[in-house]
């Protein structure tokens, strides 16, 4: 078989190539040699991008699957598959990448024997390794489907709503519990971003960005793979985006209003431009945007503003993890090239695999969706049951 | 009876002996080239940092209720009952939280080498349990640096600032900070400029109780969302079956007639 060189194909084999370069230096020379992480900043990008910008960006599957099977709403069950997809994906790679940060990975197992209950990053740890079984779970009804294995299925899917209702419980502690990591750090974060709501903000940026995510990749594996954007299902993400974007951004309003900084933020200061600029991404463009009802019911509004939004909580998530420290630490942070390498290489890996699956699986095959309960139980009525109610 | 060192800046004149105890202690090279490093690093726990004719020793403070075991995810540091915040490194993975909550920045780490450890001044917790003093105290010809029972070193530093209150600033730091220190400090000029948070920054409350504010509410709030969900799931999913109940019947009535 023949493999045509594309300019996407080159890009990832490039990408790799550094990447495992990078993964050698790791592994030879330790975190010193392949970082600019130092005693002054104990925690680079692989913290801050590829662990709490990865757990965000995987939110998706929680907010999706608890709209489809606990809320019952039937129009979202085409995207479940590929959200559980991208979450499963997105929550392994952080555990990957977690492979490079942690300075003795070979006993990230210690986790499960020498328990601290007064640990954030227990609880973080505890519920990503719990949840990415759940996703497994969740996932593998995709691979039970692909290959006829009926038993199984019928077990998971047994299990699915138990699952489910898991899979939340877990995202909400977890996802939050990434902003409580921070609190403890009253006299280094940046005011700007230290505040006792940390843990709340962490959370409904979650969700948002969680619909943003699943707006992305519905419209880009629709150019990508060439199956139909389902329109009417991202304008319903879209408005859901755009209530919470307005909580989140009320409440951020609230927060710096009520610690008195108002006056501060708008101060051209370093950690101003960089809050300008998260602000501008996160909540200003995608707000603005999606104000219009033309560019709710539009795909490339919708793209826009999810794009926007993407950047913009990847950006306060840098701001939280990077930007806050830097005052206090009286030292610039920058990853050095081979440090960001591995983790260019972590999501040059994320889309492929995401490619693969796409590929090979039933993940965009509406066919295969076991139809919901009502719709089929009409189907399955006789046709004089219609009757009464279409007359009446 | 926990134990605890104080240090009195303006008894101290510089010879840097502790440092060099200190290494011989922990087994640390030393020598002039490190002697020069005015930095606290994976090989030097302690450093005596000079200003002028001032000095100011920087160590591990060994809060009463440490940040850094607090956050450990699986409990490598811990307070003893004697005074020392101690690191187990046989459960250490490696994540450096530590490092990232300590207030004043004392865990370091070894980051060029493949199977690092953090390290800290531990407090000579083997001497310390021993009945005996730190290395450092032992050998600070001044008095500079002292070591005793964490009340009774209160109650001295008192002493000397009730005697000479024109020596010092009316503060012994570590009493109240984050909750108490079992390393107190005497001076005679503000300690910020030595890399040490100011007090009013610090605040008397324990570290650890940032974060488990919020970490008490998750045995309630568990049962409570998971109750809210299966509700959810509940009630959408019966609207459906009264649906489909309301369809049979009418196709019932419809039959009949």
């Amino acid at each position: 078989m023949k493999t045509k060189l594309t300019f996407w194909r080159a890009v990832f084999c490039l990408i790799m190539a550094m990447g495992l370069y990078s993964v050698f230096v790791r592994y030879y020379y330790g975190i010193g040699a392949v970082s600019n992480m130092s005693d002054k900043f104990p925690w680079g990008i692989w913290i801050g991008f590829d662990v709490l910008c990865g757990v965000m960006l995987a939110a998706g599957a929680f907010i999706v699957t608890g709209a489809v099977y606990l809320l019952n709403i039937e129009r979202l069950h085409s995207i479940a598959r590929p959200a559980v997809l991208t979450a499963f994906l997105g929550y392994v790679l952080v555990i990957v990448g977690l492979m490079f940060d942690l300075g003795r990975p070979w006993f990230i197992w210690h986790q499960l024997i020498y328990m601290n209950p007064h640990s954030v990053m227990f609880e973080v740890g505890f519920c990503v390794m719990f949840y990415t079984t759940v996703l497994l779970f969740e996932f593998s009804t995709t691979v039970l489907e692909r290959f006829n294995l009926t038993k199984p299925l019928k077990i998971v899917k047994a299990c699915l709503i138990p699952l489910v209702i898991l899979g939340i419980l877990l995202s909400t502690l977890h996802q939050s519990s990434l902003g409580t990591l921070y609190l403890i750090m009253p006299t280094k974060l940046h005011p700007f971003w230290y505040t006792p709501a940390l843990p709340f903000f962490f959370f409904i940026s979650a969700v948002a960005v969680g619909l943003a995510m699943t707006i992305f990749e519905s419209s880009l594996s629709s150019r990508a793979f060439g199956h139909q954007l389902e329109l009417p299902v991202i304008v319903e993400l879209g408005g859901a985006l755009y209530v919470t974007l307005w909580v989140y951004a009320l409440l951020r309003f609230e927060d710096y209003l009520h610690r008195g900084l108002l006056g501060k933020i708008l101060h051209p200061s370093y950690e101003a431009y960089f809050l300008w600029l998260e602000l501008l991404l996160a909540l200003i463009i995608p707000l603005v945007l999606l104000s219009f009802r033309r560019m709710r019911l539009s795909a490339t509004g919708l793209y826009v503003a999810s794009c926007s939004t993407l950047l913009g909580f990847i950006t306060n998530r840098l701001n939280v993890s990077i930007t806050g420290f830097e005052t206090w630490s009286g030292h610039h942070y920058y990853p050095r090239w081979t440090e960001a390498s591995l983790t260019a290489m972590i999501i040059a890996l994320g889309f492929f695999i995401f490619g693969l699956a796409v590929k090979y699986l039933p993940i965009f095959d509406d066919a295969h969706h076991a139809p919901h309960a009502l719709v089929t139980e009409l189907a399955t009525l006789p046709e004089t049951a219609h009757q009464p109610t279409l007359v009446h | 009876m926990s134990k605890a060192i104080l240090y009195d800046a303006t008894q101290c004149i510089g010879c840097k002996q502790c440092e060099g105890a200190c290494a011989q202690q922990n087994e640390l090279p030393y020598d002039d080239k490190v002697a020069a490093e005015s930095i606290q690093s994976e090989h030097k726990y302690t450093v005596v940092l000079a200003n002028d004719d001032k000095f100011m020793r920087r160590l591990c403070m060994h809060c009463n209720e440490p940040a850094c075991a607090s956050v450990c995810p699986v409990g490598a540091m811990h307070k003893t009952a004697e005074g020392p915040v101690v690191y187990e490194v046989y459960k250490c993975i490696g994540c450096r939280y530590c490092m990232v909550a300590c207030a004043f920045s004392q865990p370091k780490y070894e980051w060029g080498k493949l199977n690092p450890r953090v390290r800290k001044c531990i407090m000579c917790p083997d001497r310390v349990k021993a009945g005996r003093q730190t290395a450092c105290t032992e050998i600070c010809p001044t008095g500079a640096t002292k070591f005793g029972d964490r009340d009774a070193l209160i109650a001295e530093a008192k002493d000397r600032l009730r005697q000479n209150p024109d020596n010092y600033i009316p503060h012994i730091y570590g009493l109240n900070e984050v909750g108490g220190t079992s390393v107190l400090i005497l001076s005679s000029v503000a300690l910020e400029p030595y890399g040490l948070p100011a007090p009013a920054k610090l605040g008397t409350e324990p570290m650890p109780d940032y974060t488990f504010r919020v970490l008490k509410l998750i045995p309630d709030f568990v049962p409570l969302w998971a109750l809210v969900l299966g509700g959810v799931y509940w009630i959408t999913h019966r609207r459906v079956e009264v649906a489909l109940a309301e369809v049979s019947h009418g196709s019932e009535q419809g039959g009949s007639k």
